[in-house]
């Protein structure tokens, strides 16, 4: 029987599980902090930062940090709100987010983030990057110029599937996701039923034959907002 | 008094935008009460007749003209908003932003698996305007003041963005008109 | 070809225990003999440790001075740092150039020399320098490098190149280096004469809890640059549950501008792994490892030496000093060119042999470090001051200084100053009287903590160093009247963005954008909104960044920005006609006129 902490998001009381995130206790409280590479089952990596709160006065990774009795924490804030503008701002500008005819769009976290803090278009200039495309495996093909490097699938092959079919090379800006091969994920043993193959949040991972399937005006955030089905959870 | 002026271009986009713009159906004739319509692709006039109130311009910069075409709107506009996703990122013309020009060229004149040019030209005549060496997103080239995304976007947020620039208001839009495909 | 390899690599892996966590030790030895860790080499690593191939390719595309694809068998590593370019760094770059035939990034035909660009090796003082394989050379000039190149190309083994020995141990056989040790001012604790082995044997008389109270009430508090009192964080370390404890020495010294460290790793190893031996008394810890960075490989054979003599002498090993079940030992770990392993936790995923990526808190290292186990990362500097602590006493510690920042701190000055090197001096010393003690009375500008540090200008001279007002782990920079101040945020910039281990997104992406912001000004294309988008850029990076690089990385621009503003406004203007200043239609055209053979119609020169 875990002990209860007792915290505050934006002045709102809230209940929580010794040894829970602010995240997770915010979840099940129905409270939402945007978040893009957090998903539950897998170690929160830290990676995004839009989940950044004001925690007693100092800026925390909402997902990494544990709830202490007492805590303050500060979520829905104009100042918040400008910081995961920039941070989402960045992450298009980083990569080649072609929207238009994306596989994913529709179905896409960082994309319903977005819209969700009301982005017209991003304040930075575009990086254009030059980015690669596997295709060569028969089920998933990867596509790099959409990677927002959350780190779910490296950790999803690894602890989960035992593979290790992906993992993080370079460093700073050429940052990037290899494959446990010389080049090509075909001579990987990665399948497409792997827990890997299903944890993308953005058009990255991609299984082949899947696209388009669902119509305009019944994908995932086509109507509401990302975070309204953690909302809907509030009494 | 003269009613404010609207002009519009179609510069390295495929026309969607436009045929969004004419989504807007029957408020086209509310639109027309608040507007007259200056060079535009829809009333063929082709050159300015004086200053703009807005300018709505769709596709971004693949060629010279449309640099050409996007300084003068700048000129002749108070307000410039990017129309689609072509207009603020380039979009699928800026596909070709990683390949040197020359190959973009030859695959288009030459090596495409469709083409036949049995005399291998490619076009080059001083009535062509010169491709830029990317596609440059509209911002880029002159100060943009507003931008509504989409490819293209939904009428409704063409009109409600139009309507609230016109009646000086705020921009809120809701929802659900923000959309990036 | 490909079994020579085979049995080689089985070899290296072999001699580290086929053991996973021994990475970069394994890529290290593999990186020497071959030149590179080949696709090959990193498959059959793989078999031999046991992981998955992909993460030996993670480990080699993280660190600078491994690489997939081969380099020369001689490497030649210029700095090109701020301090160094200031000091000519920019010919010195030319004529490596034009003697070797090549770019920087790039080997010679006969695959046989590699140049690349390093940034602060810890020379600053005697900049412009380089690295030549592990040989560094100093004080380089375009004549030098003439006969440097034609020296290289007689042998190809920089340790025969010629050159005047420095001073201390660098004239040491087994050191044999022309680096000097530029000590300009002795105070009492670093480089004073001390009572070898006073501070280990007073230690040992006493309980750990003891030692940790007598460090705590000495007010040590870290030499690194965070400045947390080090007692405190031995204490969190020895009352954390764990099978095991560990001391970590961060040996890592990468902030541009700093290099007392490298001071003291040459002339007082000895104190330093007293204090360490100390410090693993006070936590518990039974194994203690130096991480050295790659830049002061021609250091390891000094420590190492002086290490074995410690063993002979029971001062290391088992039952130390007779101490009946005190048994302790110290390895060296190597660094590979990154500057974000000098962060403790990154320090620490690198010691495990993984990409030095900074590490999730909490747990914060003291509770779960170094293979989980509770840990405790000390610099250099703040070990040698717990030896000196325990031998003189905690009240002799905090007879100078100031309250909050008692004693001393080794500088390491460098830049527009007529007596650049390392200095000693009490906390609590104002700016503009150690410009007059460097001789730099007419400084434009002071960088005291490298660039994630501050950049101050005359209005601050008179702040004190010390850690509640300008703190540093040791580096100032003085920039003389003639310098570009943005050029050189730019700069710095530049080095965060090469820096960053790209873990979160907004130090890789953001730092990146910040430089381009800056060239756009340094272009003369600014506009002051570009001023405000700096400002608020920097503190989304500053506020929302996972580790202390990101938190500190926009330093340079924001602290310009605050303390020379006009410069800025000087730079930047307002373009009413709403065109862009960064479009250029000449440069975007060029391509197709070329292509067409004609010239734009439109758009004419």
């Amino acid at each position: 029987m875990s002990k209860q902490i007792t915290f505050s998001i934006d002045g709102v009381e809230v209940k929580g599980k010794e040894g829970q995130t602010i995240l997770q206790a915010a979840d099940e409280a129905g409270i939402y902090i945007p978040r893009l590479c957090y998903m539950e089952g897998l170690i929160p990596h830290g990676s995004c930062r839009v989940c950044t709160v004001i925690v007693n006065g100092k800026p925390q990774a909402a997902c990494t940090q544990p709830i202490a009795e007492g805590m303050t924490v500060e979520n829905d804030t104009p100042e918040l709100k400008e910081h995961r503008r920039n941070i989402i701002d960045m992450l298009f500008i980083e990569g080649n987010h072609f929207c238009m005819f994306c596989e994913k769009s529709g179905n896409c976290e960082l994309q319903a983030v977005a819209y969700r803090l009301g982005i017209l278009s991003p304040k930075f200039p575009y990086f254009f990057p030059k980015k690669d495309i596997d295709a060569t495996h028969p089920d998933i093909f990867l596509d790099l110029n959409r990677c927002i490097l959350c780190g779910r699938c490296v950790e999803a092959s690894r602890d989960v599937d035992h593979k290790g079919v992906f993992e993080f090379v370079g460093r700073g800006i050429n940052k990037k996701i290899a494959v446990n091969a010389e080049a090509n994920l075909k001579d990987t043993n990665l399948a497409a039923t792997d827990k890997a193959a299903d944890v993308c949040p953005v058009g990255t991972i991609n299984k082949k034959r899947t696209a388009f399937a669902i119509p305009i005006g019944k994908r995932l955030y086509d109507t509401k907002p990302i975070g309204s089905e953690i909302e809907s959870r509030k009494k | 008094m003269a009613k404010p002026k609207i002009a519009t271009a179609s510069l390295a986009g495929c026309f969607g935008c436009h045929m969004s713009l004419l989504d807007i159906d029957e408020r086209i004739l509310k639109l027309i009460e608040l507007v007259d319509f200056d060079k535009s692709p829809i009333d063929d006039i082709k050159e300015f007749t004086g200053r703009c109130a807005i300018g709505l311009i769709e596709g971004g910069c693949a060629n010279e003209d449309n640099v050409h075409v996007l300084q003068e709107f700048r000129k002749h506009c108070d307000i410039l908003v990017a129309v689609g996703d072509c207009a603020i990122m380039g979009d699928i013309p800026a596909m070709r932003n990683n390949i040197p020009l020359k190959e973009c060229l030859e695959e288009a004149y030459l090596n495409g698996p469709t083409v036949h040019n049995p005399e291998k030209v490619i076009p080059n005549d001083k009535e062509l305007p010169l491709c830029l060496d990317r596609v440059y997103p509209c911002h880029e080239v002159v100060k943009i003041d507003y931008s509504l995304p989409g490819c293209p976007p939904n009428a409704d947020i063409i009109w409600q963005a139009v309507v609230a620039l016109l009646t000086n208001k705020p921009l809120e839009l809701p929802y659900e008109l923000i959309k990036y495909d | 070809m490909s079994e020579n390899l085979q049995s080689e690599i089985k070899v290296i892996c072999q001699a580290y225990g086929n053991d996973r966590t021994k990475m970069m030790d394994i890529v290290l030895s593999v990186q020497q003999k071959f030149g590179q860790v080949s696709s090959e080499a990193m498959d059959l690593i793989a078999k031999c440790v046991n992981c998955y191939r992909v993460e030996v390719e993670g480990v080699v595309s993280f660190y600078a001075f491994l690489s997939k694809n081969p380099k020369g068998k001689v490497v030649i590593r210029l700095c090109n740092d701020v301090v160094d370019k200031m000091a000519g760094a920019d010919a010195v770059a030319d004529a490596f150039k034009k003697e070797l035939g090549i770019d920087f990034g790039q080997t010679t035909n006969d695959g046989k020399i590699t140049l690349e660009y390093a940034p602060c090796i810890g020379m600053c003082d005697q900049a412009p320098a380089a690295l030549i394989n592990d040989e560094v050379i100093t004080y380089l000039s375009t004549d030098k490098v003439k006969e440097i190149v034609a020296d290289i190309k007689k042998h190809y083994d920089p340790s025969k190149l010629k050159h005047r020995l420095g001073d201390g141990n660098n004239a040491d056989d087994i050191v044999h280096s022309c680096v000097h040790n530029g000590i300009r001012k002795k105070g009492p604790v670093i480089f004073a004469d001390y009572k070898k082995e006073a501070g280990l044997k007073n230690a040992l008389a006493m309980s750990p809890v003891e030692v940790i109270n007598v460090v705590k009430t000495a007010r040590l508090r870290g030499r690194g640059g965070a400045g947390f009192p080090t007692g405190m964080k031995w204490q969190f370390t020895r009352g954390a549950a764990g099978e095991k404890k560990f001391i970590l020495c961060n040996g890592d010294e990468g902030e541009p501008g700093t290099f007392k460290d490298r001071v003291i790793l040459t002339e007082r190893a000895d104190l330093l792994f007293e204090g360490m031996t100390i410090a693993g008394y006070a936590i518990g810890a039974q194994a203690g490892i130096l991480y050295l960075r790659g830049e002061y490989a021609y250091l390891r054979k000094l420590l190492e030496k002086i290490l074995k003599e410690r063993r002979d002498k029971n001062l290391l090993g088992n039952n130390i000093f007779g101490k009946k079940d005190f048994n302790f030992d110290i390895t060296i770990q190597m660094g590979a060119g990154a500057y974000i392993c000098g962060e403790e936790t990154a320090l620490i995923s690198s010691c495990e042999g993984l990409r030095g990526d900074p590490k999730t808190r909490p747990p914060f290292p003291a509770q779960k470090g170094y293979l989980g186990y509770p840990t405790a990362v000390n610099n250099v500097e703040t070990l040698c001051c717990a030896a000196r602590i325990l031998e003189m006493g905690a009240a002799w510690f905090a007879e100078i200084g100031s309250k909050g920042s008692p004693s001393t701190k080794l500088l390491s000055i460098s830049g527009d100053c007529k007596q650049p090197g390392v200095y000693e001096l009490p906390f609590g010393i104002k700016v503009k009287d150690l410009l007059k003690e460097v001789g730099a009375e007419d400084a434009q500008a002071v960088l005291i903590g490298g660039p994630s540090g501050q950049i101050i200008g005359p209005n601050d001279y008179n702040r004190t160093i010390c850690y509640d007002d300008l703190a540093t782990g040791g580096a100032v920079v003085v920039f003389g009247p003639e310098r570009n101040l943005i050029k050189i945020a730019a700069e710095y910039m530049e080095f965060f963005v090469e820096e960053s281990c790209g873990y979160c997104t907004p130090c890789r992406v953001g730092n990146v954008l910040l430089k381009k912001y800056l060239d756009k000004i340094l272009a003369g294309k600014g506009e002051p909104q570009d001023l405000d988008l700096l400002q608020e850029l920097g503190e989304s990076i500053k506020t929302t960044s996972r580790c202390g690089l990101g938190q500190t990385s926009p330093n340079p621009v924001l602290t310009t920005l605050k303390n020379f503003r006009p410069l800025y406004e000087n730079k930047v203007k307002k373009y009413p006609d709403g065109m862009q200043p960064t479009f250029d239609i000449r440069k975007a055209l060029a391509d197709a006129e070329k292509i067409a053979n004609r010239q734009s119609v439109i758009y004419t020169k």
